[in-house]
C-alpha cells in the first residue's frame, strides 16, 4: 500500500547505473525531466519509455517494484485524465452527451500529461533507487556549490534534502502502522464521499505529524551529540571523482535527449 | 472454537518476498489466556494482525466463531468490534483534543449513541485506572507516557471486545506501570471473561499469566503448551534466542546442583516455599545418614 512508494528508497547493487557518479546521475535526471516536458508526440513518449526501460534493465532493478511505485498516484492520474478529457477544448468533437463533450485536443493532452507524470516518477525513482542517500547528498552539495558564493548554504540544504528523502519511507511505514491501529478501532478510510474521506484522515495525520516532529527532535539531538555543525569546514572521507565512463555516459545522455526532443 | 487459523502463510512484498508466516495452524478457545513469545522478527505481530483482518493471509484461512473473516470483507467492522487489538506503542495513535474524545473514537466509528459512548468512555477509563472527571477534558498529549498508554488501551476497551490482543503492551513502562497493566489483564480475563492474547518479551509475565504459551520461531509455531511444559524446554528455547523466566532459571540451576525442587513454579512465594522445602529434605536426609 503506502509503503509501495519507491521514491526515497535505495536498493544497493553493483550495476553500471549504481556505479555512476551521483553528480552525473542528478544532472542527467534533470535534463531528462526537462525533455519530458518538451515532448509532445507519441513517438517522443515511446522513445522516452524505451529509454526508461533500458535504464531499468541496465540497473538490474526489479521492474515490478518500480511499477508498483506508480500505484499510489493512480488517483492523480485518473483525475488528470478525466479533467483533460472533458475540459480541454480544440479539434474534432469525438463524443458528446448533453453538456459533456470530449474533443480531440483533450484526448491528446490528457494522454500526454498522464505519460509525463508516470515517466517522471519512474525516472526519479531510478535515481533514488540506485543512489545511496550519502552519495545523493554529496552530489547535490557539489552541484549547489557554485551558488554558495551568493550565500546559499549548500551543505545544509543538501543535508536537509537527504534527511527528507531518507525519512519518506520511514514516515510511510509509520503512516501504515497508524492507519492499521485506527482501523483496529473501527476507523474506515476506504468508503464515503470525498469530505468524509478527508475527515477520516485526521486520525491518521495528527499522530503522523506528532511522530515526525518527535523524530526530527531525536535526530537533531543525535546529530548534535555526534558534533555535527554543518558549515564550510566539513571535510569528507571519500571525495567524489569523475571517471571517464561518467563523462561518456553524460554525453550519451545529452545526445539521446536532443534526439528525443526532435520527435 | 472461537478463533481458528488454518494452514496460514503470509508473505510481504510479493516481488521481493519476505516470508513472515508459514504453516500456521492454531486454535483458540473462549476464555483462554495465550502468551505469544518469540524472537524479534519471528512473525508475532504479523500473526495477530491476521486475526482481525488488518492483513489478509497469502494462503490459508482465518475463522472467527466458525466464519471465514476474509470471505466477506464487509463484516470486518463487526469482527474488529469483537477482537480488540492494542498495537505496540499504542500511545502513538492518540489524536483527539481530549482524552474522552479519543477514547470515544472507536465507539463513534461503530455508530453508538452519544449516551452510550459516554458510558463506555467512563467504564473504559475506570478499567485502566484513570479518574473520568479528572482526565476527560485533558489533552492526551500532556499526559505522562504511562498515562498515554492507558488512555490508548482504554480506547480499545471502549469497544467492549470479546477478545483482547496486546502487542508488547508493557514495553517501555516502569515497573509500577507494568504491574498495573498486568493486574488489569488478570481482571479482564478473570472477571470479565475476555479471551486474551499477549505478546511479550518478558517470560515472567507470560509464565505467570498465560494458560497456554505459543512460541514462534522464524515464522512457524515452534512450541506450544502450558507454561510448565514450554519452560521445561530450556534448551530448545535457548536455541531460539529466548530466555527462561528468572525463577525457572534459578530453580533449574538449583536442581542441577542437587536440590530436590520442582521447576514448574512461576510465583515468587511458591518458589520460596519450594526451595525451603527442598533444603529441609536435604537436611533430613543428612541427619538420617549421620544417625
Ligand atoms: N510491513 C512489512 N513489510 C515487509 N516486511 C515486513 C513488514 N512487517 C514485518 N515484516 C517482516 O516480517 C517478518 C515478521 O515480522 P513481525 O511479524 O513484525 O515479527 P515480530 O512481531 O515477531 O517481531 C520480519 O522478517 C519482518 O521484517
Ligand atoms: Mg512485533
Amino acid at each position: 500500500m503506502l509503503t509501495d512508494i519507491t521514491i526515497g528508497q535505495y536498493i544497493p547493487g553493483k550495476s553500471i547505473v549504481h556505479r555512476m557518479d551521483p553528480r552525473i546521475k542528478i544532472l542527467i535526471t534533470l535534463i531528462k525531466i526537462t525533455i519530458l516536458f518538451l515532448i509532445d508526440t507519441f513517438w517522443g513518449f515511446g522513445l522516452f519509455l524505451l529509454l526508461v526501460v533500458g535504464i531499468l534493465l541496465a540497473a538490474k532493478l526489479p521492474i515490478k517494484r518500480v511499477l508498483r511505485g506508480l500505484k499510489p498516484v493512480f488517483f492523480l492520474v485518473i483525475l488528470t485524465l478525466v479533467l483533460h478529457l472533458f475540459l480541454t477544448r480544440g479539434g474534432e468533437v469525438l463524443w458528446q452527451w448533453g453538456f459533456l463533450r470530449i474533443e480531440e485536443a483533450g484526448v491528446f493532452t490528457g494522454f500526454f500529461m498522464v505519460a509525463r507524470i508516470l515517466l517522471l516518477i519512474m525516472f526519479t525513482s531510478i535515481l533514488t533507487l540506485t543512489t545511496s542517500p550519502l552519495e545523493l547528498t554529496d552530489g547535490i552539495e557539489y552541484l549547489l556549490k557554485p551558488l554558495a558564493r551568493f550565500g546559499l548554504p549548500a551543505g545544509e540544504l543538501a543535508m536537509m534534502m537527504t534527511i527528507a528523502l531518507r525519512f519518506i519511507p520511514t514516515l510511510l511505514e509509520e503512516a501504515e502502522k497508524i492507519m492499521k491501529a485506527q482501523q483496529a478501532r473501527g476507523a474506515d478510510f476506504e468508503s464515503g464521499n470525498i469530505i468524509q474521506r478527508a475527515k477520516a484522515l485526521i486520525p491518521l495525520l495528527v499522530p503522523l505529524f506528532i511522530s515526525a516532529f518527535r523524530r526530527a527532535d531525536e535526530l537533531a539531538l543525535a546529530m548534535e551529540s555526534r558534533c555535527y555543525r554543518g558549515g564550510s569546514n566539513r571535510t569528507r572521507l571519500h571525495e567524489l571523482q569523475l571517471k571517464k565512463s561518467d563523462l561518456i555516459l553524460f554525453f550519451l545522455a545529452v545526445i539521446i535527449a536532443v534526439f528525443i526532443s526532435f520527435f | 472454537m472461537l478463533i481458528e487459523l488454518k494452514d496460514i502463510r503470509h508473505v510481504y512484498n510479493l516481488d521481493d518476498p519476505v516470508v513472515a508466516l508459514e504453516n500456521i495452524n492454531l486454535e483458540i478457545t473462549q476464555g483462554e489466556f495465550i502468551g505469544l513469545i518469540g524472537h524479534t522478527g519471528s512473525g508475532k505481530s504479523t500473526l495477530v494482525q491476521l486475526l482481525n483482518g488488518l492483513l489478509q493471509p497469502t494462503a490459508g484461512q482465518v475463522f472467527f466463531q466458525g466464519q471465514d473473516i476474509n470471505a466477506d470483507r464487509a463484516s470486518l467492522q463487526d469482527i474488529r468490534k469483537k477482537i480488540g487489538l492494542v498495537f505496540q506503542y499504542p500511545e502513538h495513535q492518540l489524536f483527539e483534543e481530549t482524552v474522552a474524545e479519543d477514547v470515544a473514537f472507536g465507539p463513534k466509528n461503530v455508530g453508538l449513541s452519544r449516551e452510550e459512548r459516554e458510558k463506555r468512555v467512563k467504564e473504559a477509563l475506570q478499567l485502566v485506572g484513570l479518574d473520568y472527571e479528572e482526565f476527560k477534558d485533558r489533552s492526551p498529549f500532556n499526559l505522562s507516557g504511562g498515562q498515554q498508554r492507558r488512555v490508548a488501551i482504554a480506547g480499545v476497551l471502549a469497544l467492549k471486545p470479546e477478545v483482547l490482543i496486546l502487542d508488547e503492551p508493557s514495553a517501555g513502562l516502569d515497573p509500577e506501570g507494568r504491574q498495573k497493566l498486568l493486574d488489569l489483564l488478570v481482571y479482564l480475563h478473570q472477571e470479565l471473561n475476555l479471551t486474551i492474547i499477549l505478546i511479550s518479551h518478558r517470560m515472567e509475565e507470560v509464565a505467570r499469566l498465560a494458560s497456554r504459551v505459543v512460541v514462534m520461531d522464524q515464522g512457524k509455531i515452534a512450541l506450544e503448551g502450558t507454561p510448565a511444559e514450554v519452560f521445561n524446554r530450556g534448551e530448545d528455547l535457548k536455541k531460539m534466542d529466548l530466555d527462561l523466566p528468572v525463577l525457572t532459571q534459578i530453580l533449574t540451576d538449583l536442581k542441577a546442583r542437587g536440590l530436590p525442587v520442582r521447576t514448574d513454579i512461576f510465583s515468587l512465594e511458591k518458589a520460596r516455599d519450594e526451595i525451603l522445602a527442598g533444603l529441609k529434605k536435604i537436611e533430613k536426609s543428612r541427619e538420617s545418614k549421620t544417625c
